[in-house]
C-alpha cells in the first residue's frame, strides 16, 4: 500500500483507477433509475404535493391560516427558516473551508454537500418569502426598489434587509461555486453520452470545456479565491440570522453571543444532515470505496466539536442571565428550562449537548447504523433549540395579561412538509442527474492517496 | 482550409510521467501547443512556464467597485435621497451599512471573477469543445503540438514524445 504518510490511511479505497473513477460515477447517471430511486422520487413529489395543498391555502387565505397569535407572532415559519439555512452551511463549509486548510477528505463529499446547501437554502427562503403573505408585492418590501407603498426605501437598519442580502449572496455565490466545480464534470458525461439527447444537454451544460492547462490553471485560480470569498461569507450568514434576535430588545434574545453560537450550531446540524443524505447515498449507489468510514468519523469529529461550543453556549447563556442581575433577563431563561415549554428545552438539551458526546467513543463514531440514527437526532435537536429560542422569549411577554401559548394549525405543518418535499425532491433528481462525487478532484488524488491492490 | 492545423499528440497514462515529458519536450526546442488533461496536474504551470493567473486582481477590482456600489447606494438611499431618524441612529448610521456592504462586495467579487473566467476560457453555454483527444476527460493527459508552428521536423516530435514515455503519439486536424 502506498499512500502520501504512513499515518494516513487512503482516501479512496478499493484499488480504483482514475479510469473507474469515471466509469463509477458515470455510470449512475447513464443507467436507468433503479426501482429504490423510482420509490423514493414518488414519496418525495407525493409529500410535495401534499405540501403545495397548505402553500395554495396560505396564499389564497393569508397568514391567519398559521397558529400565531398577538404575543407570538414567530413561531415555526422562522424557525424553519433558521433550521433550513443552518443546514445549508455544510456545503460552503466544507468545499470552502476545508480547501483552504488542504483537507483532501472534502473532495469525496463535497459535490453533494454543496448541492444539500443549495437546496436547503432554497427551502429556507420559502418562509421569508410566504410569510410576505403576498410575495408578489415584495419585490417592493424586501428589494432596494424605489416604490409609492409609503416609505420611499428599504431600511437599511434592519436586520432582516440585510438578511435578504445575506441570504441572496450566500445563495448565488454557492450555486456558482457548485457549478464551477460541475464543468468538468459534466463535460465527462458529455465526452462518454451515447444518444444525442444526453450529448446536447451535457454538452450545454459543459459549456464546452476542453481541459486545457491553461484553463485548469486559472480553474484553481477561481476555486481558491471563491474559497476565500465564501469562508467569511459562510460565516456571516448566520451571524446576520442570529441578529434578527440579538438586535432586538426581547429578553432571551438581546445577547452578544448569537453570532458564534449560531454559526457553530448550524454547522452542527448541516453535518448532521450531509451524513443522514450521504449515508443513503452511499449505500444506494454503492459508493463505500469513496465515502469511507475514515470520511464518516472526520464528519463525527466536526459534530463532536461543533455539538460541544453549542452546549457551553447553552451553559454560559444561563451564567450570564444570572450573573447579569437583569431581572427580566434571569426570567426569560429560568421560563425557558422549567416553565411550559420545558419539554422543548429538555429535548434540546438532550439531542445536542448529550447525545453527540456519544461520538467520543471510536465505536460508536465508526459505525454507520449509530451515526445514521444520531444525524437524526441532531436535527430534532437544532430544530427545537430555534423553537426553544423563538417561541419561549415571546410566549410570556412584558405584561402579564398577554402571556399566550403557541398550538401550530395545520398550514403549519403543511408548509413544513412542502419543504422537505422540496428538498428531498430536488435532491433525489440531483443524485439522479448529476454526478454525485467530484470526478475531477477525486481523480487528481488517487495516485497520491488512493490505495493500490 | 487557412484556420486547420496539424497537431501531433502525444498520449499519457501517468500526471508525474507527463510533468517529466513536458520538460523533456520543451528542452529538446520544441514548442508545445498546449496540454490537455482530466483534473488539474499539480506543476504544469511550472512546467509549461505559465505566469500565475491575474483573476486575483480581477476579483480584487469587482470586490472594490461592489464595495463602492453598497456604500453609494445605501448612503444615496438612507442619508441623500430620504433621511429618516430610525431608532434614534444617525442619518447615515455607518455600522448598520457593515452587512449589505459586505454581502455586496463578496458577491461582485465572486460574479466578476467568475464572469471573466468564462469569458477569457471561452466557457459558454453554446460553446463546443474541440478535443484532440476524446478520452482526455477520462484518464488520459495528451500533449498537443503544433506542426504549423514548430521548424523541428514531424519524425523527431514524434520520437521525442514517445522517448519521453507517451504511449501513442497520433496525428490530428483540427
Amino acid at each position: 500500500m502506498t499512500s502520501e504518510s504512513v499515518i494516513r490511511e487512503p482516501l479512496v479505497t478499493g484499488g480504483k483507477t482514475v479510469h473507474d473513477v469515471t466509469q463509477d460515477i458515470c455510470s449512475r447517471v447513464e443507467q436507468k433509475p433503479a426501482k429504490s430511486w423510482l420509490l423514493a422520487m414518488a414519496v418525495s413529489l407525493a409529500t410535495l404535493g401534499v405540501g403545495t395543498i397548505a402553500v395554495a391555502a396560505l396564499l389564497w387565505e393569508g397568514i391567519g391560516m398559521w397558529g400565531l397569535n398577538k404575543t407570538v407572532g414567530w413561531a415555526w415559519d422562522i424557525t424553519n427558516f433558521v433550521w433550513w439555512v443552518g443546514i445549508g452551511h455544510a456545503g460552503t463549509l466544507i468545499s470552502a473551508i476545508l480547501l483552504l486548510f488542504r483537507q483532501r477528505w472534502r473532495m469525496s463529499i463535497n459535490r453533494a454537500a454543496e448541492a444539500m446547501t443549495i437546496f436547503a437554502v432554497i427551502c429556507a427562503a420559502m418562509f421569508p418569502v410566504l410569510h410576505m403573505g403576498r410575495p408578489w408585492l415584495g419585490f417592493y418590501w424586501a428589494l432596494p426598489l424605489p416604490n409609492t407603498f409609503g416609505s420611499l426605501w428599504v431600511n437599511f437598519n434592519s436586520p432582516l434587509l440585510w438578511d435578504v442580502f445575506a441570504i441572496s449572496t450566500y445563495f448565488s455565490v454557492s450555486l456558482v461555486f457548485w457549478y464551477i466545480g460541475l464543468i468538468p464534470d459534466f463535460a465527462t458525461i458529455r465526452d462518454r453520452a451515447t444518444n444525442k439527447i444526453s450529448a446536447a444537454i451535457y454538452g450545454a451544460l459543459s459549456f464546452g470545456w476542453d481541459g486545457a492547462a491553461k484553463t485548469w490553471s486559472r480553474y484553481e485560480t477561481v476555486a481558491l479565491i471563491l474559497a476565500g470569498l465564501a469562508t467569511p461569507l459562510v460565516l456571516s450568514v448566520h451571524t446576520i440570522v442570529s441578529f434578527d434576535f440579538a438586535t432586538s430588545v426581547i429578553p432571551g434574545w438581546h445577547t452578544t453571543i448569537f453570532p458564534p453560537y449560531f454559526v457553530a450550531g448550524a454547522i452542527f446540524s448541516g453535518f448532521a444532515m450531509v451524513l443522514t443524505l450521504l449515508l443513503i447515498t452511499r449505500k444506494v449507489y454503492k459508493l463505500e470505496d469513496y465515502i469511507t468510514i475514515q470520511h464518516i468519523e472526520l464528519m463525527n469529529i466536526v459534530i463532536i466539536i461543533t455539538g460541544s461550543i453549542v452546549g457551553v453556549a447553552y451553559i454560559t447563556e444561563l451564567f450570564i442571565a444570572w450573573y447579569s442581575g437583569v431581572e427580566a433577563e434571569q426570567y426569560a431563561f429560568f421560563n425557558r428550562a422549567l416553565g411550559p415549554y420545558w419539554w422543548a428545552y429538555a429535548s434540546m438539551m438532550t439531542c445536542n449537548v448529550i447525545s453527540p458526546q456519544l461520538f467520543w467513543f471510536k465505536k460508536i463514531r465508526t459505525n454507520l447504523a449509530a451515526t445514521f440514527v444520531l444525524s437524526i437526532v441532531v436535527n430534532i435537536g437544532m430544530w427545537f433549540e430555534r423553537f426553544v429560542i423563538i417561541v419561549t422569549s415571546l410566549h410570556r411577554d412584558f405584561l402579564p395579561s398577554s402571556w399566550a401559548m403557541f398550538y401550530p394549525k395545520w398550514a403549519d405543518v403543511g408548509v413544513y412538509v412542502f419543504t422537505f418535499g422540496l428538498f428531498f425532491t430536488l435532491f433525489f433528481a440531483f443524485a439522479k442527474f448529476f454526478p454525485v462525487i467530484n470526478m475531477a478532484e477525486v481523480k487528481s488524488i488517487i495516485k497520491s492517496t488512493g490505495e493500490r491492490k | 482550409m487557412s484556420d486547420t492545423k496539424n497537431f501531433l499528440v502525444g498520449v499519457y497514462e501517468d500526471e508525474d510521467v507527463l510533468l517529466d515529458a513536458i520538460k523533456t519536450v520543451r528542452s529538446g526546442g520544441v514548442k508545445i501547443h498546449e496540454v490537455y488533461s482530466p483534473f488539474p496536474v499539480h506543476g504544469i504551470d511550472d512546467a509549461l512556464g505559465y505566469k500565475g493567473s491575474r483573476l486575483t486582481i480581477v476579483a480584487f477590482l469587482f470586490g472594490l467597485l461592489g464595495t463602492s456600489l453598497a456604500l453609494t447606494m445605501q448612503l444615496g438611499m438612507m442619508t441623500v435621497d430620504w433621511p429618516m431618524i430610525i431608532g434614534g441612529k444617525d442619518y447615515a448610521p455607518f455600522p448598520s451599512f457593515i452587512p449589505v456592504t459586505f454581502e455586496l462586495t463578496v458577491l461582485l467579487a465572486s460574479f466578476g471573477m467568475v464572469g471573466t473566467f468564462m469569458v477569457i476560457s471561452n466557457l459558454k453555454p453554446w460553446g463546443k469543445a474541440k478535443l484532440l483527444d476524446i478520452r482526455i476527460t477520462d484518464d488520459k493527459h495528451i500533449v498537443a503540438v503544433d506542426l504549423g508552428s514548430n521548424t523541428i521536423n514531424e519524425s523527431a516530435i514524434s520520437k521525442l514524445l514517445t522517448d519521453s514515455g507517451a504511449s501513442e503519439v497520433n496525428k490530428k486536424t483540427l
